[in-house]
C-alpha cells in the first residue's frame, strides 16, 4: 500500500467515523449528555441486522429499513423512560446510567451471540472498486459510506436550521426553561433528538458491520473513535465532525502504513496532539451538532 | 456581650465511630494470626476494592470528575511493582509506596491533557489515555509485551508469610487511602471541593483555584489506584495487560460507589464490602453477573441516588467528622438548633 493509497482510504474511513460521531454529537448538542453506551448501541444495531439477515434472508442494506426505525423508536422510549430522569445540572447521573447501559448491552449481546467476530455479508458490491491508478483503488462500499455520511450531515444541518422541529430542538438546547414557557414540550424534544441519534448510530453500526468485523466487545472502541472525531473536529461543529473523522481515519491508516500494528495507537496520538495544541478542535464552534 | 458562634466538626457518633474504626483496623491486622492463609488471601481483594472505591469516589463524588480511565494507574502500579522488584532489585513490598509516587507523577502531565475536557468528554478522554498507556505498555519488551510479566522476586518466600505481608500492606494502603481522603475532605481543600461540586463558576469567583484543587484530587486518586495495582501484582504474582488495564475495573468502582453512596466517605467502604460479598455469589451466573451489576447501578442511580449508606444513615449518622455543626449563642428567643450540613 502506498502512502497516497493510505491517505485516500483514511479519508473514506473518516466518513464512517463521522457517521458514528453524528449521534454522539447530536445528543451532546441538544441535551448536554454524553452517551457512554453509544458504541454499544451501534453494535446492538449491527446484531439486530445480523439476526434479520440470518432469519429472514434479507440483504444487510434492506435490514436498514427495519433496524433504523426500530433503533430510533428504542431511543425515543429509552430517553422518555430512563434517560429523562438523569437530566439536570450535574452530569454524574447521566454518565453513571449510560455507563451502566453499556455494561448491560455489551454483556447481554455476549450472552446471546458469544464473543465471536461477526460480519454482515454484502456479496460482490462489498469487494468491488474503482481502479484509479495502478496501486490506488476506491472501494464502492467505502465511497458509498462516505457519501452517506456527507448527506446525513447536510440533511441534519438543514433539519436543525430550516425546519420548525429543528428550531424547537435548538431552542430547547439553548434554554430549556424558556422553551417550556413558550409551550415547547422539552421532554418530547429530548426524546426526538435521542431517536434521531439512535437512527444514525444504527445506520453507522450496520454499515460498519459490512465494512469490518464486529463482536459484542466492539462498542467501547467505536465510542472512542466517535469521540475522537468530535474532539478533533471541534465541539458543536458539523463540518468539524466530518473533518475530525477524516483526520482520525487518515492518522490511523498512515500509522498502519508505517507500522501495521500501530493503527489504533496512531489515531489516539493524533487525538492527544490536537487536545494538547488545539483543544477547541480544528474548527471552532458553530451549529449545535 | 454576645457569645461567639461555634462550629464543631465532631459529633458523638463520630467520636464513638472513630474509636471503633481504630479498633477495627487493629482487629483486621490480627487476621493472619487467626484464620487460614486462603481466607486472608480473599480479604486482600476486599481491601483493594476499598482503595479503588474510595479513590473513585474522591474523584467523582467529591471532585465531580467522572473518570473511566483509572485502570491506567492500576496498570502502572502493577507493572511498576514487578519492574522495580525484578529488574531494579527494590524490595517488592517497599516498591508499593514507590509506585504510588510514580502513578502520581505520571498523573500530573496527564491532568493537563485530560482537564481540557469536562463532564462526559472528560470521562471518554481518560478512557483514551488509559488505552494509550495499555498500547504503549505492550510495546515494551522489558514489560513482557502482550503477555505480561510474572513477579519472580517473591518466589523463594514461604507462601504463608508472603500472603500475610501482602495482606498487611493491603490493609495499610486501604487505611491510608481512607484516612487521607478523610483529611483531604476535612481540610480547607475539602471545602473548596464542595464549593466546586455545587457551583464551579461561583467557587472560582470566590477565589477557589478550581483547576489546582481538581488537579490535587486527580493526582491523589492516581496514587491510590497505583498502590491498589501494586497490591494486585503482589497477590496474583502476575500482570497481564488485558486484565490490569481492563475498563471492567471502572465498572466495579462505579458499582461500589453508586451502591454504597456517592459523595460520602462511608459509602465506598460499604459498597466495597457489599461487592466483595456479592461477587462470589454472582459469579455462578457467568456473563449475566455483569448485566445484573450494570442494571443495579442504573436503578440505584435513578431511584436511590444517596446509596445504601445514605438510606441507612439518612444524613444524620456520620462515622467521619467531616460535617459542620453550628452552635448559635444563647438567645433569649431560642431558635431550633441547625441541622448538620452535608460535608
Amino acid at each position: 500500500m502506498t502512502l497516497v493509497n493510505a491517505i485516500v482510504q483514511g479519508v473514506l474511513l473518516g466518513g464512517m467515523y463521522a457517521l458514528f460521531a453524528t449521534g454522539l454529537s447530536l445528543m451532546f448538542g441538544v441535551m448536554r449528555v454524553v452517551n457512554l453506551a453509544h458504541g454499544d448501541f451501534a453494535v446492538l444495531g449491527a446484531f439486530f441486522a445480523l439476526v434479520l439477515v440470518d432469519s429472514a434472508g434479507l440483504s444487510p442494506l434492506v435490514t436498514l429499513l427495519i433496524v433504523v426505525p426500530g433503533m430510533a423508536a428504542f431511543g425515543y422510549l429509552l430517553q422518555r423512560g430512563l434517560l429523562q430522569r438523569t437530566v439536570g445540572a450535574s452530569p454524574l447521573p447521566a454518565l453513571l446510567v449510560t455507563f451502566g447501559l453499556s455494561i448491560v448491552v455489551q454483556n447481554l449481546l455476549l450472552q446471546l451471540f458469544s464473543a465471536d467476530q461477526r460480519r454482515l455479508q454484502l456479496g460482490s458490491f462489498e469487494t468491488g472498486s474503482f481502479q484509479i491508478a495502478d496501486d490506488l483503488a476506491i472501494g464502492y462500499f467505502p465511497a458509498v459510506v462516505f457519501a452517506i455520511a456527507v448527506a446525513l450531515l447536510v440533511g441534519l444541518s438543514l433539519f436543525l436550521r430550516r425546519t420548525q422541529l429543528g428550531r424547537l430542538m435548538r431552542a430547547t438546547s439553548d434554554d430549556q426553561e424558556t422553551a417550556r414557557l413558550m409551550g415547547v414540550d422539552s421532554r418530547n424534544m429530548y426524546a426526538l433528538a435521542t431517536a434521531i441519534a439512535f437512527a444514525t448510530v444504527a445506520l453507522a453500526g450496520v454499515l460498519n458491520g459490512v465494512q469490518t468485523n464486529f463482536s459484542p466487545a466492539s462498542g467501547p472502541t467505536l465510542l472512542i473513535f466517535a469521540f475522537e472525531a468530535v474532539i478533533i473536529g471541534g465541539l458543536g461543529n458539523l463540518w468539524g465532525t466530518l473533518l475530525g473523522g477524516i483526520v482520525l481515519g487518515v492518522a490511523q491508516n498512515v500509522g498502519a502504513w508505517i507500522e501495521p500494528a500501530q493503527q489504533v495507537l496512531a489515531g489516539h496520538l493524533v487525538f492527544l496532539l490536537v487536545l494538547a495544541l488545539r483543544p477547541q478542535g480544528l474548527i471552532a464552534k458553530g451549529a449545535p451538532v | 456581650m454576645t457569645e461567639p458562634v461555634t462550629i464543631r466538626r465532631a459529633t458523638t457518633s463520630t467520636r464513638v465511630s472513630g474509636g471503633l474504626l481504630v479498633l477495627g483496623v487493629v482487629a483486621l491486622a490480627m487476621l493472619p494470626y487467626i484464620v487460614v492463609p486462603s481466607q486472608v488471601f480473599g480479604v486482600i481483594d476486599l481491601l483493594v476494592f476499598v482503595v479503588l472505591a474510595t479513590m473513585w469516589n474522591l474523584l467523582a463524588g467529591y471532585g465531580g470528575m467522572v473518570s473511566v480511565g483509572q485502570q491506567a494507574y492500576i496498570g502502572i502500579g502493577a507493572y511498576g511493582l514487578v519492574y522495580l522488584a525484578d529488574q531494579v532489585g527494590v524490595d517488592a513490598f517497599l516498591a508499593v509506596p514507590l509506585v504510588a509516587i510514580l502513578s502520581a507523577a505520571i498523573a500530573i502531565p496527564v491532568s493537563f491533557l485530560a482537564f481540557r475536557l469536562v463532564g462526559g468528554y472528560f470521562a471518554i478522554g481518560t478512557w483514551v489515555i488509559a488505552e494509550v498507556v495499555r498500547l504503549l505498555t505492550v510495546q515494551v519488551d522489558d514489560l513482557g509485551g502482550g503477555s505480561g510479566l510474572s513477579l519472580r522476586s517473591l518466589s523463594d518466600i514461604d507462601s504463608k508469610l508472603r500472603i500475610a505481608y501482602t495482606y498487611w500492606f493491603a490493609l495499610g494502603v486501604a487505611t491510608v487511602a481512607v484516612v487521607a481522603t478523610y483529611l483531604l475532605i476535612r481540610s480547607r481543600l475539602g471545602i473548596a471541593l464542595t464549593a466546586i461540586r455545587d457551583e464551579p463558576t461561583a467557587a472560582a469567583s470566590n477565589g477557589v483555584e478550581v483547576t489546582r484543587v481538581k488537579r490535587i484530587v486527580f493526582v491523589v486518586s492516581a496514587a491510590g489506584c497505583g498502590a491498589a495495582g501494586a497490591i494486585l501484582a503482589l497477590s496474583s504474582l502476575r500482570v497481564q495487560p488485558d486484565s490490569v488495564y481492563s475498563v471492567q475495573w471502572t465498572a466495579f468502582m462505579i458499582f461500589m460507589v453508586v451502591i454504597g453512596g456517592v459523595g460520602t466517605l462511608e459509602g465506598p467502604v460499604v459498597g466495597a464490602v457489599l461487592f466483595f460479598l456479592l461477587r462470589e455469589w454472582l459469579a455462578q451466573f457467568g456473563v449475566i453477573y455483569l448485566v445484573v451489576l450494570g442494571a443495579v447501578a442504573i436503578v440505584t442511580t435513578l431511584f436511590v441516588p444517596q446509596g445504601l449508606w445514605g438510606l441507612v444513615s439518612r444524613g444524620r449518622l456520620r462515622l467521619f467528622a467531616v460535617g459542620h455543626t453550628v452552635r448559635l449563642p444563647a438567645d433569649p428567643n431560642p431558635t431550633p438548633p441547625a441541622r448538620p450540613t452535608r460535608p
